[in-house]
């Protein structure tokens, strides 16, 4: 019985995935999400909301951006000079975002021809240099690349929901596929339809002050549904 | 000092490595990109436009379309005289008009893609730039072989505001307005197609514009007019010939 013990420690020491790194993945998505309860990476969420593929590929980049910079960051942190931490950690990630952009060129061109700026500013978003400095500062590779892919794709999936939001509503399109216009191009077609006549695409929803209005409705629906949330504050 | 410097010639190493190694594939796609955008401006010749292939494009590149040099004399340039006025490469698919732009009138090259669909009828494709609202933007003009209607367009921007100016490039219902306008005047003046906010006024000569992005439609405008003249001069060596 005694060995057994042990062996469970060790397990639970080394590579596993037991409720405190379930924990880790999913606290960002929830209790502590980046935009909607940290408030944090709000500029590249109003700048690559307005379609679905856009933010698909802004989330899938973060995602790889900020699962690799904490493995690296954890992996290295008793060897950063501390006077140095900062610019060190921000080259890890300038480097990890230039390795994406030149990925992207290479792949997936038009794409890139879309987002090429917000790629870059990938560097500026203070989600991923909180989370170095916050968690994989302290902690051991395994528990940050958790930390990093768990805030990553919180922030990916705020950035989808907003995104749908303005898509739809703004353009009557869901990546890209037209669903509700005024042409004959749309799936449903509102000026033969004899009931939906009225409606309107609204093309303030692609204009950025709209991200803001829906980020600000999606923080009030979090809370109203997550009552832990309005303790903290 | 050792943890910054090994640091910092590891991250030089591997950005260095990266860029070089995918260099070649960066300036084909750039280069696929823009040739897809020429041959937006005729997409109703091609069938299945939209899910056109990369290698597709290529080949109706290869087989289909003519480059030509033109000087703002309307004299055809031949590959050794663009090379020798500093564009290397020679062909029309090099030549940056933003560049050409800067030079005197005499020394300027205009860059035109001659399109032959399989009945054998020709489609003059030329290039314009100007600046649209926040920073450039870019059109291929597509000809009938009257060198007077036009046959199709596509524009293209650097920044736009989407789903306003952006919609310049995205939205088919204004650059569709410009087919079958003409750009000569019944006595041969050059007009112009003018993009007017509030509603087309001449079925000829002039197009709706867009709501909420009245300068991006008068970027359009002047790009068409100070540019589309500049062909003139090539235009009417044509049709004499």
């Amino acid at each position: 019985m005694a060995d057994t013990k042990v062996l469970e420690k060790k397990d639970t020491g080394g590579i596993s995935f037991g409720k405190k790194e379930r924990k880790l993945l999913t606290d960002p998505l929830d209790d502590n999400n980046p935009i909607t309860v940290q408030v944090l990476g709000i500029c590249s969420a109003l700048a690559v909301t307005t379609g679905m593929k856009n933010a698909m590929v802004m989330a899938i980049a973060v995602v790889v951006v900020c699962t690799l910079a904490n493995v690296f960051t954890s992996a290295l942190r008793n060897s950063i000079p501390k006077q140095v931490r900062m610019i060190v950690q921000l080259v890890i990630i300038a480097t990890l975002v230039t390795i994406v952009e030149l990925t992207l060129k290479a792949v997936a061109f038009e794409s890139y021809k879309q987002l090429s700026v917000f790629i870059g500013l990938i560097i500026t978003n203070c989600i991923i240099m909180g989370r170095l400095e916050a968690f994989a500062m302290a902690n051991k590779p395994y528990e940050s690349a958790l930390d990093g892919l768990g805030n990553g794709i919180g922030y990916g999936l705020i950035l989808l929901i907003v995104a749908f939001f303005r898509e739809f509503l703004g353009k009557g399109e869901v990546f890209g596929a037209k669903i509700i216009g005024a042409t004959e191009e749309f799936f449903i077609n509102t000026s033969t339809s004899s009931w939906l006549g009225w409606y309107e695409n609204n093309n303030l929803m692609v204009l950025f002050p709209s991200a803001m209005f829906v980020i600000a409705v999606l923080i009030w629906a979090h809370r109203a549904w997550n009552p832990k949330l309005v303790d903290i504050s | 000092m050792v943890f910054v410097l090994t640091m910092t010639s590891i991250v030089a190493i591997i950005l260095a490595g990266m860029s070089t190694v995918l260099k070649p594939t960066h300036e084909k796609n750039e280069a696929i990109y823009n040739k897809k955008a020429t041959l937006g401006a005729i997409s109703d010749q091609i069938e299945g436009y939209k899910s056109i292939s990369d290698d597709q494009v290529l080949e109706i590149f290869n087989n289909q379309v003519e480059q030509i040099v033109v000087d703002n004399e309307g004299n055809i340039l031949s590959k050794e005289e663009v090379v020798a006025r500093g564009v290397k490469g020679g062909m029309a698919e090099f030549i940056d008009l933003k560049k050409e732009k800067k030079k005197a009138d005499g020394d300027r090259m205009y860059p035109v893609y001659v399109y032959s669909n399989s009945a054998g009828e020709k489609f003059y494709i030329v290039y314009t730039r100007g600046k649209g609202l926040w920073d450039e933007i870019w059109g291929n003009i597509a000809f009938e072989a009257d060198l007077n209607t036009i046959a199709g367009v596509s524009f293209d921007h650097i920044a736009e505001t989407p789903g306003l100016g952006a919609e310049i490039k995205d939205n088919p219902a204004f650059y569709n307005q410009f087919k079958g306008k003409k750009i000569y005047g019944e006595d041969g003046d050059f007009r112009s197609v003018y993009v007017r906010k509030g509603g087309a006024k001449d079925d000829v000569y002039e197009v709706d514009g867009i709501s909420g992005a009245t300068i991006t439609a008068d970027g359009v405008s002047t790009m068409l007019e100070d540019d589309l003249e500049d062909y003139g001069a090539y235009f009417k060596t044509i049709n004499k010939g």
